[in-house]
């Protein structure tokens, strides 16, 4: 089975209407921060470096409510620990010497990580880089319009910017969920998740809700699915 | 150092990791496949464990408030087949209108 070969500009391409939703939470990021005591400088690194809004917004919420440095760092990095098997689920497509790989991990985000995936765990580096340089760029762009003009917008509850969050998620898990089992996965990953809330602090339900994913280990072959070592072979 | 570097910098190093350890280290390598098939749930889990904590979670307290709504309006989006961003500017205007006239 030889698959179509993809670019960058068709990452980007369908990564256009995220980025243009992630540039939103950037510059509502950029606002909370400012007002959470981070100077401009911090905030527009924040974004530069870690390039993970859930992340980024709950350490930056946790400094404004007076939290601890070890809180907010331990609270984003609990988020972020998806990203361990993120990478794990795409380590196989990726091609290139350690440091390329590597980079190609750093513009891994949830949008663009559900963008490049082909179905029955297969994903497309170009679609994930040219996805993830795109919304890196949005997300950084839209973080320093947000320090600059952050006096100016108001308040971002007000205008419904953190529903809009849970939207993007609903729509990207919508492209996702074709057959039973992975609608079965969703259904039991939120049911996890919701019972964790009162439990364990924010970030960690999130985590817990991959416990889900051990179901998988019973999973059948796919008929379609493309071992990532006939696939490289496969190209050109 | 100060509380927001110290959250800069070792968040932003301690993601750089999560983010690249696999990728560098595992490239190009099939994933036995019984592991494949726990990475294809791991996608829907985490969206459906993102989705309820941003809509129903305040740190530690289960809440329903006006981002439920917008959760909704969403769902409506999303059945009707409307384009991503429909889907979020449905959701935050719902949730944005609420709040204007309660």
């Amino acid at each position: 089975m030889l698959m179509q070969r993809t670019t960058y500009a068709d990452g980007a391409r369908r990564a256009w209407p995220l980025a243009v939703a992630v540039g939103g939470f950037g510059l509502t990021y950029g606002v909370l921060a400012r007002q959470a005591g981070f100077s401009e400088l911090q905030t527009i690194l924040f974004s530069l470096v870690t390039f993970a809004g859930s992340a980024q917004f709950a350490a930056v919420s946790i400094v404004g409510d007076g939290g601890t440095a070890v809180a907010a760092v331990a609270a984003a990095l609990l988020l972020n620990a998806r990203y361990l098997p993120i990478g794990l689920s795409i380590a196989p497509w990726l091609t290139g010497r350690p440091l390329t790989r590597a980079a190609q991990g750093q513009v891994t985000v949830d949008e663009s990580w559900a963008v490049s995936h082909l179905g029955g765990g297969r994903y497309d580096p170009r679609l994930l880089v040219g996805a993830g340089v795109s919304i890196y760029v949005a997300w950084v762009l839209c973080s320093t319009v947000g320090v600059l003009a952050g006096s100016v917008l108001g308040n971002p509850e007000t205008l419904g910017l953190d529903a809009a969050f849970p939207a993007l998620f609903l729509a990207l898990l919508a492209g996702q969920v074709r057959q039973r089992r992975l609608l079965l996965a969703a259904l039991a990953g939120g049911a996890v998740a919701l019972a964790m809330v009162p439990l364990v602090p924010p970030g960690v339900p999130i985590v817990a809700a991959s416990v889900v994913c051990l179901a998988g280990l019973r999973t059948p072959r796919e008929p379609g699915a493309v071992e990532p070592a006939r696939l490289v072979e496969a190209r050109p | 150092m100060s509380t927001a570097w110290i959250v800069v910098l070792g968040a932003g190093a301690g993601t750089v990791l999560l983010k690249g350890l696999a990728p560098a280290t595992l490239g190009g390598r099939a994933l036995p496949r019984r592991l494949t098939g726990v990475m294809a749930l791991l996608g829907p889990a985490l969206l459906a464990a993102l989705i309820v904590t941003n809509t129903f979670a305040s740190g530690r307290e289960l809440t329903v408030d006006p981002r439920a709504a917008g959760l909704a309006a969403a769902l409506v989006a999303v059945a009707l087949r409307a384009p991503v961003l429909v889907v979020i500017l449905a959701a935050a205007s719902t949730a944005g209108g609420l709040r204007a006239v309660t």
